[in-house]
């Protein structure tokens, strides 16, 4: 390796992330050498950066890897969570080389193949506190070195950000497709299920599948579409940005509800919320990473769960049809729901983990049996 | 919820420190004791170590000092009649304990639930067996391998298993003990031997060769309501082959992505419950084929270990105090995070740093044992560092180690870590290229956050460590402080619990922008003594605390900076602001200044602090107590002669010896026997007692080297002395003499390696009342505020000066227990300002005639880890730990003392006696015989000793030589026949050649082997003693 060019490119830190408050993050640019806008979130796990980076959750946004080194296991073809990369760019303090038995190419390649825009370098703990001091922001990467920093804040500052912006309809499939494990199902029985992409992790498809027949539909695809696959339960995934901005899709669900079980996820879950007549709001600065204590009121244990969100449900707002099932040790907030009369329930976080705990597995299993009772 | 039908729980320490077994299970015993006392329940401690915290009377309620045998247990127990036993917190000794106690049916007799673990689980987790049994049951992957009792039945597995190297572990022992990798026949015969006689249950498990694989542990904490969380994840840096206690380890896992994580995790849990641990932390360690993944699981520990201190450290999270916590009844949902004290203690710690764990080895201590890392564990301390990057952490934990890396093999570490070791190696060299500071100014802050203290920066630009400073200062380069605060930044830290480094800063906020203050009047820094060494250990560790303690109590902001993750010093709760920073100038000096303190305290944490007082002092330090110009005084010698003198004490006459002619002619004035040592080491390295003016040659010449610039110190050596340890508390007016020790072996045996007992038993009440004056004398004219410890010689009366330390002494611990007066937490209020109150003092007399109890302090020594190596006591500190025994007469003490140090000394019918000793201990011995012949025990001895015997009356069965026939010493150990081996060092070549391996056959069978005469003497008494006052009641310190 060509050390000495690597350092001076370290110590000239040319690279920087400019937020809309005016404070200015130096760093070393890596991945493609692209300029980009986006909202600012930590996620605090300590592995997982390919999982997160193939997120479509992560659209629209520049996720800071608290963790102190990032690129160390290298890339794999096995943990892909979706298509491609949708985040804005990759934000880290130390970058270093892969080793790792399943590794095919090192973080930088990857990032560059795909487009993406990363910093590294930066001081990502002053950063985090920042943001928690100061919520997520929106802000502008400069990568290319053609851009001044004052151009740059009012590029971040005259972004539109996320708020209201429909994201989930930039994440989702085209078109509808079926999803098949490698395997056959397990179990003898065939159940179908659509899953509404609004951004869906692969591992949500690959858990559905262990015991079911998956058909993926865009995230505006119609009730009645739906209902006339005439499937036996439907999937309401996880995705990107704010909720109430996907109107129509809280209209499906609307009509689905009550015809057939529903489960949701993240987004899914704040959708099928807004759909029973919750409000959701923004979160100060999310929860993003891989240690969030959930406690499971039914069972009264708790689960060590996958988390990635900025908005959540609003708790005064749960009206009396809805249960809360879960709640967030931490904070109190609303990680769980479910319909008091009709057939539908959904979490905040993410039992597909992928990165994270796999303690919250189970809930697929629930879906199969709400179906198959 | 928490459990009501208990009240009152019994908590085993671990003893004393061994290696396998160091001062990280006072660190959790002492968590535990404060939790569950909080609690409101009652804590019955008992622990042989009075070095410990853990043994202050003010942390349990009730505190035995007492040997960890299962009849002193027993004896506990049913005097104190505790509803459970807690047994995880005492690392394997605690564990081992509690199934023998179960064992012996005393916890049914008694009812004393076992919590936290119980019998049968333990039993799962230890027993190889049933721990593959239950693995396989999981369908977790495994080495092929099984278990033998005897060497026939291990090298049929061995041909079964087909393959070399063979890994050989004993079962039921610490520190992976008596273990090896053996890559042929003869080795492995050897090492399944050495297996089979340190594992408890007799018996060895060999197995497939994991060498070279990747090595990972996860801390898992578990409570009865099912739930489960990771504390921490740890990679060994050194793979599988090496120790994890002498591997260089690693948090959070590097090398492994989030699916492998994950499934070892899930893997990790489904074990403990498996096992059966219905509550608190156990580590599960796993083995990785760098090339397949192919995961095995290596083992698992029930209880509290070294690797949970290190990740409690690492993390934040007080496994420990969870632990004890959970074993009465609570659900870790139902406890609080006390880092941030909002967040539940149920969740995974996130790390936003990196740690670095290295070992720190003794070998030096031991010359010709095998210097190579395998199985067995031969570390006798750790650092821990934490830093941004991983080559933050790495460099901080290399310049906390106080000496050079040993024996790690970097081509067997996994190509992520010898890649950052190269870039740090690479950047060093470029440093070296630029050949002056003009150039070096732009890659200066570069160097910073690389992890480079100025020292090595000045040492690679080959110019001197001020100049860099200047420079660095100049540039406002400084570093920033991050918080250990379990959860990457996502919450406030209440803890102030914190750790530097350097970044390019950053025109947003700052990422601490000040320390938080905690209003109080006066800010006092406490240095710590860095990495445990023989010779510097945990009763300096518990003099910081016992510092800290004192002027937390008086109003003072305790600032505690220390890099050994083992201590109570670097838990969060012992000061007000923790600084887990290595002790150089550079480090220290930064924190001194963020903080803006008032003062720090150099004068409790051994020589590491002490080395840097002056530097400190220089740089506007305001050091407390007594000086550092009074402190290196001391160790002038002209001044220090001229100042024995005007106290008008003798002193033994010496020189100075710049060449091997020099070193002669000295000795030959003062005569032989003489004292050497190099004058530029400190704590006894490389002394030794020379008889003759042909030794004398071959030390100055070879294991010496002198020269000009390395000149040796050559004393008169006083034989037959009795040599006193004396220590005391001075505020510059009043100086309180809190104990005098006297040493049992006779003078020319390291301070710390001798046995010593309170009050002194063969000194007159005028000797006493002069080394009293003595002490007061130094006191005053060395202006010591604070602690001091004298060292003096008796002989015929006459008392003659050895040493002064103005600073605390490794004996301080030990005096405290014994006179229930904590001299480092008064020293620490002297320091402070505060004057002695002599009205206050609860003291032990000093003077024997009117004492109610004796105390005995025992050194332990590491020799079983060390096959080969001299056990002799020399004026070279080889001990690793102490005991401490109490008895209502000096020889009981002496006796229980032996118990608590592992050597029991036989009775009758346990097994015979060998005697062999140099002629001048003959007349003595004979004396000494006749009693235990009187007592019914068989005495075997050699020649020239059972003559002696013979003569006076005494039968005994003659000894051959080893070289010259049958029966002889070796023999017997190996039949198991010899209980006790009594050698003192003989003259003549195969006398010595004998010596050695007796005494080498005898601490690898366990067997007790005393080497002096006085200590013999000493035992003799005791077994007397204990023969007369049958049913020797345990006491608990606070009934004394």
């Amino acid at each position: 390796m060509n050390y000495e060019a690597k350092w001076e490119r370290e110590r000239e830190r040319k690279a920087f992330l400019v937020l809309d408050d005016g404070t200015i993050w130096r760093g070393v640019a890596f991945g493609a050498r692209k300029d980009a806008l986006g909202e600012v979130v930590f996620n605090t796990g300590m592995t997982g950066y390919q999982e997160i980076l193939t997120d479509p959750s992560y659209a629209g946004q520049f996720t800071v890897l608290t963790t102190a080194e990032v690129g160390n296991y290298g890339i794999n073809a096995e943990d892909v969570e979706s298509r491609g990369l949708f985040l804005s760019g990759l934000v880290v303090g130390d970058l270093t080389g892969p080793s790792n038995w399943r590794s095919e190419k090192s973080l930088d390649e990857y990032l560059e193949a795909n487009g993406t825009p990363g910093i590294y370098g930066v001081d990502t703990r002053a950063l985090t506190l920042h943001i928690r001091a100061h919520g997520n922001r929106k802000a502008y990467l400069a990568v290319r070195e053609d851009l001044g920093e004052l151009e740059a804040l009012d590029q971040a500052r005259s972004w539109v950000g996320l708020d209201g912006q429909d994201y989930a309809a930039k994440v989702t499939c085209e078109k509808p497709y079926g999803f098949l494990r490698a395997e056959k199902p397990r179990r003898g029985e065939v159940i179908n299920i659509v899953c509404y992409d609004f951004g869906v992790k692969t591992n949500i498809l690959r858990s559905l599948a262990e015991w079911a027949k998956v058909t993926v539909v865009p995230a505006d695809t119609s009730a009645e579409s739906v209902l006339a696959m005439n499937p036996d339960g439907v999937f309401l995934s996880n995705g990107p940005a704010d909720p109430s901005a996907v109107v129509y899709a809280i209209k499906n669900i609307r009509k689905l509800l009550g015809k057939l079980p529903l489960m949701g996820i993240c987004l899914g879950h704040q959708l099928l919320a807004l759909a029973c007549g919750a409000k959701t709001a923004r979160l100060n600065f999310g929860h993003h990473g891989c240690n969030h204590p959930v406690r499971n009121l039914t069972t009264g244990k708790v689960e060590i769960t996958s988390q990635n969100h900025n908005f959540a449900v609003v708790p005064e707002s749960v009206p009396d049809v809805l249960e809360v099932t879960h709640v967030n040790l931490n904070d109190g907030s609303i990680e769980g729901i479910r319909h008091n009369t009709l057939s539908a329930f959904s979490v905040q976080y993410h039992p597909e983990s992928c990165p994270g705990p796999h303690d919250a597995n189970y809930l697929f299993n629930q879906f199969r049996k709400m179906i198959v009772r | 919820m928490k459990r009501t039908d208990i009240r009152k729980i019994l908590v085993v320490g671990s003893g004393p420190i061994v290696i396998g077994q160091g001062c990280e299970f006072d660190y959790s015993g002492c968590q535990a004791v404060k939790a569950l006392r909080r609690e409101g329940y009652k804590v019955v401690l008992v622990n042989s170590n009075p070095a410990t915290v853990m043994t202050d009377p003010e942390m349990a309620e009730v505190t035995y000092i007492e040997p960890l045998t299962v009849d002193t247990v027993a004896a506990i127990i049913r005097q104190e009649r505790p509803d459970a036993l807690l047994p995880t917190l005492g690392g394997q000794t605690a564990l081992n304990l509690a199934m023998e106690l179960a064992a012996s049916g005393v916890l049914d007799e008694c009812g004393v639930e076992m919590i936290g673990a119980n019998a049968e689980a333990i039993a799962r987790a230890e027993d190889r067996n049933l721990f593959k049994a239950a693995m396989a049951e999981m369908g977790l992957d495994m080495p092929k391998s099984g278990s033998a009792h005897s060497l026939a039945e291990a090298e049929r597995i061995a041909s079964e298993i087909g393959s070399w190297p063979l890994i050989i572990r004993p079962g039921f022992t610490l520190g992976g003990m008596g273990g090896g990798i053996a890559h042929e026949v003869e080795e492995f015969r050897e090492i399944v031997g050495r297996g089979l006689e340190a594992s408890l249950n007799r018996e060895v498990l060999i197995e497939e060769s994991l060498i070279g694989w990747k090595e990972f542990e996860l801390e898992v904490m578990r409570d009865r309501a099912g739930n489960a969380v990771i504390v921490c994840s740890i990679e060994n840096m050194d793979p599988m082959g090496v120790h994890t206690g002498d591997s260089i380890t690693v948090a959070p896992i590097q090398t492994l992505t989030d699916r492998e994580y994950q499934a070892m995790r899930d893997d990790s849990i489904r074990v403990l419950e498996k096992i059966g641990i219905e509550t608190g932390g156990s580590n599960v360690q796993w083995a990785v084929d760098p090339k397949t993944g192919r995961r095995i699981i290596i083992e698992m520990n029930p209880r509290v270990s070294r690797s949970s201190a290190l990740a409690s450290k690492a993390t934040g999270f007080p496994i420990a105090k969870i632990a004890a916590l959970l074993a009465v009844g609570y659900t870790l949902d139902e406890l609080k995070n006390d880092i941030t004290q909002v967040t539940p203690a149920c969740f995974e710690p996130t790390l936003d740093y990196v740690v670095v764990k290295i070992p720190r080895f003794a070998f030096e201590k031991f010359p010709g044992v095998d210097k190579r890392l395998g199985t067995q564990m031969k570390s006798v301390g750790e650092v821990m560092a934490i830093g941004r990057t991983f080559k933050q952490a790495y460099l901080k934990a290399v310049r906390s180690l106080e000496a050079p890396l040993a024996g790690h093999d970097v081509a067997s570490f996994d190509p992520w870590f010898k890649a950052q070791l190269d870039e740090i190696e690479a950047f060093r060299q470029h440093l070296g290229s630029l050949d002056c500071l003009g150039k070096l100014d732009p890659l200066l802050r570069q160097a910073k956050v690389f992890g480079f203290s100025d020292k090595e920066i000045a040492a690679a630009a080959k110019c001197d460590e001020a100049a860099i400073r200047a420079r660095r200062l100049a540039l406002d380069i400084r570093p920033e402080f991050g918080e250990v605060d379990t959860c990457a930044g996502e919450f406030e830290a209440k803890t102030p619990y914190y750790y530097s480094y350097y970044g390019y800063g950053s025109r947003g906020a700052r990422s601490f922008s000040g320390s938080r203050e905690t209003g109080r009047a006066r800010k006092i820094m406490i240095l710590g003594g860095g990495p445990n060494r023989i010779g510097q250990g945990i009763e300096f560790d518990w003099c910081c605390c016992h510092a800290a303690f004192a002027l937390r109590k008086m109003g003072c902001e305790v600032i505690m900076v220390n890099s050994n993750p083992e201590t109570v010093s670097t838990d969060y709760d012992t000061s007000d602001k923790l600084y887990f920073e290595p002790l150089t100038f550079e480090d220290v000096m930064e924190i001194y200044e963020r903080e803006h303190c008032d003062g720090a305290i150099v004068q409790f944490g051994g020589q590491t602090p002490l080395n840097l007082a002056e530097r400190l002092a220089a740089a506007g330090v305001e050091i407390l107590g007594t000086s550092p110009k009074d402190i290196t005084l001391a160790e002038d010698r002209d001044f220090f002669r001229a100042l024995v003198k005007e106290v008008g004490v003798k002193q033994p006459p010496s020189g100075i010896a710049h060449t091997v002619k020099d070193a002669l002619a000295i000795a030959d004035e003062i005569g032989y026997p003489v004292l050497v040592r190099p004058s530029f080491v400190l704590g006894g390295r490389g002394m030794a007692i020379v008889y003759h003016e042909e030794r004398l040659r071959e030390y100055v010449e070879e294991a010496v080297k002198i020269s000009e610039e390395r000149p040796i110190l050559i004393d008169k050596f006083l034989t037959h002395a009795i040599e006193l340890d004396v220590d005391c508390v001075s505020d510059g007016k009043t100086t309180i003499v809190g104990a005098i020790l006297e040493h049992i072996e006779a003078a020319g045996c390291h301070s710390g390696d001798a046995a010593a007992v309170t009050p002194p038993i063969s000194l007159s009440a005028e000797t006493i009342i002069e080394v009293e004056s003595i002490a007061r004398k130094f006191a005053e004219r060395l202006h010591v505020v604070g602690l001091m410890n004298i060292q003096l010689a008796v002989k015929d009366g006459e008392i003659w000066m050895i040493e002064v330390n103005p600073r605390a002494s490794r004996t301080v611990p030990f005096v405290s227990k014994a006179v229930g007066w904590s001299l480092a937490g008064e020293a620490a209020r002297v320091m402070a300002g505060e004057k002695l109150n002599v009205a206050d003092l609860r003291v032990l007399p000093i003077s024997n005639t009117d004492s109610q109890f004796y105390c005995v302090k025992e050194a332990v020594f590491p020799f079983a880890k060390f096959p080969g190596a001299d056990i002799t006591l020399t004026p070279e500190m080889k001990s690793t730990g102490e005991v401490m025994a109490f008895g209502r007469d000096a020889a009981t003490a002496y006796y229980k003392s032996q118990l608590a140090a592992g050597s029991p000394l036989p009775r009758p019918d346990q097994g015979g006696i060998v005697l062999s000793v140099r002629d001048e201990d003959k007349a003595e011995v004979v004396h000494l015989a006749k009693e235990l012949d009187a007592l019914g025990y068989e005495v075997w001895a050699t020649r020239g000793t059972s003559t002696a015997l013979w003569k006076a009356g005494i039968e005994s069965n003659a000894l051959y030589r080893i070289q010259l026939g049958s029966p002889n010493a070796l023999d017997l150990i190996r039949l198991g026949k010899a209980k006790w081996i009594v050698n003192t060092r003989e003259d003549g070549e195969l006398a010595a050649h004998d010596s050695l391996k007796i005494r080498s056959a005898a601490v690898l069978a366990g067997v007790p082997v005393t080497t002096t005469l006085a200590g013999f003497a000493m035992a003799v008494r005791g077994i007397v003693a204990m023969a007369q006052n049958k049913g020797e009641t345990v006491t608990a310190r606070q009934n004394l």
